[in-house]
């Protein structure tokens, strides 16, 4: 970390950039916030360990409104994100200056299933090690690394960084679960018991937005949701169905452009597993027009806004039910 | 004091819902939250805290108010008809009964607030002592004690049991009518309880936490100050913290297409969207700085300057542990606290 904090107060002196954006110390191990670091000596609180799963990508929206170039952090996972708002014309290219720092794989603190957490030990980065001392209230327990990861971790899409001007640090394949899984076992199940899940897991939607204001892949300068002329506002709705709506129309409007970074599942404060609707579109593009992943490459041709004479047939999607 | 083992509680749900509606912590995909009980539902009361506080049962997150249909080329009204049952609010902690007494200095001041101001009548509170405090709790900042929550009627969880205490008359209605369930006790338990609890809260990491640079007069204070620039930039500008906060009580009304008539309905806001206080002329906040700070500043300063000095936090800390960026109240307390004056 004094890697990372030390190259940020260089950067900053010699004026190649102008703020640093990356995660500021909280009040314990587990709690670190995205901020912009203006200046050498606020860079003193500038933390970064197993819970920075925070994707700073989107940030840099606002960041590409302002003088100067802005040194951004990105683990590997995150410049997937970064790459997607570029091809998206989001984001400058030219108001960047991308660190790509090492993961060993993002931490989750409700994963830890402890109560009273005090302070936790093997979540610095790069000394994390297989397992967290964790010490509460109600005594110490000790939990493996993996065990307390984010989902996404598990399904890690790899060591590399798709995009940066230099590199810090060593990143670990954290992969160690089958990515269309989850989906594929939804799929099999029946219609009825397809719409028992969702509607028992939509159903803890408080309509907070977290979701869609965290997302990378949302970035329209005014979402549809927002605007006060429509019905369709960005508060609670008069019915449980509209409420559904959302999630659903979020998922489309995501589709062949979510990288899969699960960020809308790990701000869902009601755990609602958001990512399943986005890796569903994912698997069934893969299924219909080849394998694409979005944010590996920003001239890449998505699947969605091209055409090839091998590409499926509508017909295709009804046919198969 | 009564007591009844946690083994017969299902039979003690079913004995209250038979008369009234039962809302109570109930778990449902994997999260605990306050829902009506049914015969199915999966209670839990040994989770802390419920991902939203319990003041849907007197605020709904969204209500119909009234709704109008054109009939015979002219429009009827028809209004909402006001809770006129007695329902029981079960489990509900300290911080969140504290809570209800801030929302009623909103809804229960004039003019009064008819639909919360008769569920509020028709309400029985069953309180829970928390016997597990959290990291981030910090209720006793605002002199709440969790060992002794106020409420119709206190409960601890002791062992195999759970003991029982009426505290109003409310209160000793439905301890009466629950009398075949209910068994006299000793208090000595509970008092040893009380001492774990408070023992337990001595050692919270956020008990210090200090309020000295707030109140009414930070209104004035604190609302030009540098430090608001630095404390917002990571606000996603969701609702998480607003939704899932006992206190916050600032709604929208709309209204929904039926597709044969209106149906006027109010829902929750936020002060972290942008259409929140939408006027005509446009809205009065135009930064995400300026929506930030006044979450804060009306809880810590406009609410203490217009209600004798009574905050409108109760340090449930749920937005400590749901911020999707680890912003919350205490960063912000703690922040001005580090200010010199």
């Amino acid at each position: 970390m004094q890697e990372l904090i030390i190259r940020a107060k260089e950067l900053l002196e010699c004026g190649e950039v102008a703020r640093v954006l990356g995660w500021r110390k909280g009040e314990h191990v587990y709690d670190p916030e995205p901020a912009f670091f203006q200046s050498a000596d606020a860079l003193e609180n500038f933390v970064y360990n197993g819970f920075c799963g925070a994707n700073l990508s989107k940030y840099m929206i606002e960041a590409s409104k302002l003088e100067g170039k802005t040194l951004v952090f990105l683990k590997p996972c995150d410049t997937y994100s970064f790459n997607q708002l570029l091809a998206e014309h989001r984001i400058d290219r030219e108001k960047a200056y991308i660190i790509g720092v090492g993961c060993k794989g993002k931490l989750k603190i409700e994963n830890i299933g402890a109560d009273g957490i005090l302070d936790i030990e093997g979540a610095d980065y790069p000394d994390c090690g297989e397992e967290l001392n964790v010490k509460t209230l109600y005594g110490d327990v000790k939990v493996a690394y993996k065990d307390a990861m984010l989902e996404r971790c598990h399904v890690c899409k790899g060591k590399e960084h798709r995009i940066f001007d230099e590199k810090i640090g060593e990143s670990v394949d954290t992969l160690d679960a089958e990515r269309f899984a989850e989906v594929e076992r939804i799929e099999k199940m029946s219609p009825e018991e397809k719409f028992a899940y969702f509607q028992a897991e939509l159903s803890k939607c408080i309509r907070c937005n977290a979701c869609r204001n965290v997302c990378p892949a949302c970035s329209c300068r005014k979402c549809v949701f927002d605007s006060t002329k429509f019905d369709s506002a960005q508060k609670a709705n008069a019915t449980t169905f509209e409420e559904k709506m959302f999630h659903i129309i979020r998922a489309f409007h995501v589709a062949g452009r979510c990288t899969d970074c699960g960020e809308c599942s790990r701000v869902c404060p009601q755990g609602i597993p958001l990512h399943l609707f986005n890796r569903k579109f994912i698997k069934d593009m893969n299924e219909l027009y080849g394998d694409y992943q979005a944010g590996v490459d920003v001239d890449a041709k998505a699947p969605l806004v091209c055409f090839s004479q091998e590409d499926a047939e509508p017909g295709a999607l009804t046919e198969r039910g | 004091m009564h007591r009844i083992k946690k083994s017969e509680l299902p039979r003690l749900y079913e004995a209250i819902a038979k008369t009234q509606t039962l809302y109570l912590p109930v778990k449902s995909a994997g999260k605990t939250n306050f829902a009506v009980w049914t015969e199915t539902a999966q209670p839990d009361i040994d989770t802390l805290k419920t991902v939203k506080s319990p003041k849907d049962a007197f605020f709904p997150q969204c209500e119909n108010l009234y709704t109008v249909k054109r009939e015979e080329g002219k429009l009827k009204l028809t209004a909402e008809e006001l809770e006129s049952e007695s329902f029981v609010v079960f489990g509900i902690r300290a911080c969140d009964v504290r809570a209800l007494s801030v929302l009623d200095k909103v809804f229960l001041s004039n003019p009064v607030d008819t639909y919360y101001a008769a569920r509020r009548e028709h309400g029985i509170l069953v309180s829970l002592a928390c016997s597990r405090p959290e990291t981030s709790c910090f209720c006793g900042t605002f002199g709440i004690d969790c060992a002794q929550p106020e409420g119709d009627v206190a409960t601890w969880l002791c062992g195999e049991y759970l003991y029982w205490q009426p505290q109003t008359e409310k209160g000793e209605s439905l301890t009466n009518a629950l009398s075949d369930l209910l068994e006299e006790a000793e208090e000595a338990p509970v008092e040893k309880a009380k001492e774990e609890i408070r023992a337990i809260c001595e050692r919270l990491p956020l008990k210090d936490l200090s309020l000295e640079k707030w109140g009414a007069h930070a209104a004035h204070d604190n609302f030009d100050s540098p430090l608001w620039e630095e404390l917002y930039k990571g606000c996603l500008a969701c609702g998480t913290c607003t939704f899932v906060c006992p206190t916050c009580q600032c709604y929208d009304i709309k209204d929904y297409d039926t597709g044969n008539g209106i149906q006027r309905y109010r829902c929750w806001d936020s002060c972290m969207y942008s259409d929140f206080t939408m006027m005509a002329h446009g809205n009065n906040r135009t930064s995400q700085m300026q929506r930030f700070r006044q979450r804060f500043m009306h809880k810590l300063a406009y609410f203490p300057a217009n209600n004798d000095g009574m905050f409108s936090c109760v340090g449930c800390g749920r937005c400590v542990d749901k911020c999707p960026s680890h912003l919350n109240i205490v960063k912000v307390i703690k922040t001005f606290g580090k200010e010199e004056a």
